[in-house]
């Protein structure tokens, strides 16, 4: 059964209506955060933060306090926080920001005090056009409440917060990528060193970038003590965490649960959860987080949800979302249209992810659509190593960011476990599900 | 330059530059103004771009041709974006994509005779949990059966979802009230003196240990 009894932090106004106003935000306790942290000195505060051991809850895992304490000492300095939400499946900045873009905002400020930054920008992916307007409505609101601009709340400290809109790209996901964008770009990825934009970030000045889920847990982290937080979960992954179910499963939705104490079974079986597989059909294979992940098995179902229990069994809990197939799912299909993305997203500065990824695509959609030989499998293994050199997980890289080695995931993957369906398909001379 | 944007977007225009440490940041915000104004990207709107961020026209399009959503030809009124990724697939979004297109009689990546409807073969749009997802001008509208996508069609074309689908191009309709509060100097002066006690505390604190 899974262990439902820990408070609900970035979705404790989940069913408020109007959450996303002002009003309403203030009425449940909102900006409280916020004054606690400007009564303390800015390292008082970075030191709850790190005292939660939040890891950050884009992707990479990377803790939160240890980013913060990276940033260069500057005069000038910027806190960007990233809301390009596009990896496949995931869905849960998407509820953030229409739900409660106060707390976001809130979180924003209160890190900026944190780190001292001179200017906020929220970079929020351009499809979210709801998102984007409740997150104008919500910096409006914020600085006619004297949240932001001169003078917060009577303090010392100032600053200023620009809602700025993508216009749809995957890899402006990728801080750097994201950071170029934000100059006026195009989303090229930047080659590292320099790794941390802390260092070197927007207009080469030091700058921090976060997801909206991490921004989001700041304000209770601040009203009940790093600590408290620190308290649930287990290892290195602590607090709660939102988790994205999609696929064949019969409930699908965005749930914040805490970490490790649940397990994949849990997610996608419990009654409050998933629910179970919809239909009544059969778990086939589960991604674990996000597209970019390895697949999993139901062999690997009581793998608790924490992010050295996952990357233990080489794949990864990326950006918290589940994709459940089932008895009905064809992997095939399934592998190849993950592979078009990736081919549609590289955004061609690489050889080996420009070409590596519309090949593997190409020799995919023959196999599922007719006219593949069992020698592709091969074939597309070999292109995976021309990308991901020994296909090992955490992947070899021969590109300018990661979106390269995340191609081999799924296709590898589905090969090693499923390689008697690529058969069916060879023999079938196509797709035998349709 | 200053005769391309319509009064209203004008001072939008305006605003959107000064909201950033260096003009070029606000490449990307103005060009969503051009569609506004267009309902896409046409050659005078890049170029009052350009000239509005400091840079190059060629320099615009650089940037505006790396992007989904800008459209450097003209699409139809309503732009009807149905996923077909992972999670949409295995809850029909390939089919859902089909239909739509015979419906509005144009491929992915074309524009209906009238004009009023172009299709496009989205990535995931994070609305898994209410999959197929369809968005039109970016709005998630959550039809999930043909029939249901049959209901909006009509409805777009009778104007009857205008108040919450706004034409292509309009990307915002909620705008920034207001520029920049904290001046420059102000914050300047307030990073130092937030230095200087920053400074002494570390040194008290390394007198006591």
């Amino acid at each position: 059964m899974a262990v439902l009894d820990a408070p609900r932090i970035v979705t404790q106004r989940r069913g408020v209506p109007d959450a996303h106003t002002l009003k309403v935000y203030l009425e449940t306790g909102g900006y409280e955060a916020l004054r606690r942290a400007l009564s303390m000195n800015p390292e008082e505060v970075a030191a709850e933060v790190d005292a939660a051991s939040l890891l950050g809850r884009g992707g990479a895992g990377f803790p939160a306090g240890r980013k913060w304490a990276m940033l260069r000492r500057s005069p000038v300095s910027y806190l960007v926080i990233n809301s390009d939400e596009s990896e496949p499946a995931t869905f849960k900045d998407h509820y953030l920001i229409e739900h409660d873009p106060h707390q976001v905002v809130e979180g924003i400020i209160i890190s900026a005090y944190a780190l001292q930054v001179t200017q906020a920008f929220l970079f929020v992916r351009g499809e979210f056009a709801l998102g984007i307007e409740r997150l104008t409505q919500a910096v409006n609101e914020a600085y006619a409440h004297g949240a932001l601009g001169s003078k917060i709340f009577g303090s010392d400290f100032s600053l200023d917060l620009v809602v700025h809109p993508g216009a749809g790209a995957y890899i402006c996901g990728e801080e750097t990528a994201l950071i170029e964008a934000l100059e006026g770009k195009r989303g090229f990825p930047r080659i590292k060193p320099p790794f941390f934009p802390a260092v070197t970030g927007l207009y080469g000045e030091p700058t921090v970038v976060n997801n909206v889920e991490t921004m989001s847990n700041i304000p209770w982290i601040l009203l009940n003590g790093g600590a408290s937080f620190a308290a649930l979960g287990a290892g290195r992954s602590t607090g709660t965490r939102l988790f994205a179910l999609s696929g064949r499963v019969k409930n699908p939705g965005v749930y914040e649960v805490e970490m490790v104490k649940n397990t994949f079974r849990d997610l996608i079986f419990d009654p409050a959860l998933g629910g179970g597989i919809a239909d009544g059909g059969q778990l086939k294979a589960f991604i674990p987080g996000g597209v970019s992940a390895p697949w999993f098995t139901p062999d690997q179902l009581d793998t608790p949800l924490g992010q050295d229990e996952v990357g233990s069994l080489g794949s990864m809990l990326g950006s918290g979302s589940v994709v459940v197939m089932d008895d009905t799912t064809c992997v095939v299909r399934a592998a190849w249209r993950i592979t078009k993305f990736f081919s549609r997203e590289s955004c061609g500065q690489c050889t080996p992810c420009r070409e590596g990824s519309g090949w593997i695509e190409r020799v995919m959609y023959r196999l599922e659509h007719g006219g593949g030989r069992m020698e592709d499998l091969e074939l597309v293994l070999d292109l995976c190593d021309n990308i991901a050199p020994g296909l090992s997980w955490p992947p070899a890289q021969t590109t300018i960011c990661v979106l390269g080695p995340s191609i081999p995931s799924s296709v590898k993957s589905a090969i090693s476990t499923f390689r008697d369906e690529f058969a069916a398909h060879v023999a079938h001379g196509g797709c035998p599900y349709v | 330059m200053s005769g391309f944007f319509r009064a209203d977007l004008r001072q939008r225009a305006e605003e959107l530059v000064t909201l950033y440490p260096r003009p070029r940041s606000a490449t990307i915000p103005l060009l969503h103004l051009v569609q506004e104004q267009e309902g896409y990207l046409s050659e005078a709107g890049i170029e009052a771009v350009a000239a509005l961020t400091e840079t190059t026209p060629a320099e615009v399009r650089g940037t505006a041709s790396f992007y989904d959503m800008f459209h450097l030809e003209p699409v139809g009124r309503y732009h009807v974006g149905v996923c077909t990724n992972v999670a949409c697939l295995l809850a029909g979004g390939a089919e859902m994509l089909e239909h739509v297109e015979s419906t509005l009689g144009c491929a992915a990546g074309g524009r209906s005779a009238d004009g009023l409807f172009s299709v496009e073969e989205s990535e995931c749009l994070a609305d898994c949990n209410l999959a197929p997802c369809v968005q039109v001008n970016y709005r998630y509208v959550r039809t999930r059966t043909p029939e249901e996508f049959d209901v909006l069609v009509e409805d777009l074309r009778s104007g009857r979802r205008e108040h919450d689908i706004p034409p292509h191009g309009t990307h915002s309709r909620v705008k920034r009230q207001g520029g920049l509060r904290a001046p420059k100097d102000e914050v300047a002066a307030e990073r130092a003196r937030a230095r200087d006690a920053r400074a002494q505390r570390d040194a008290a604190r390394e007198e006591t240990t």
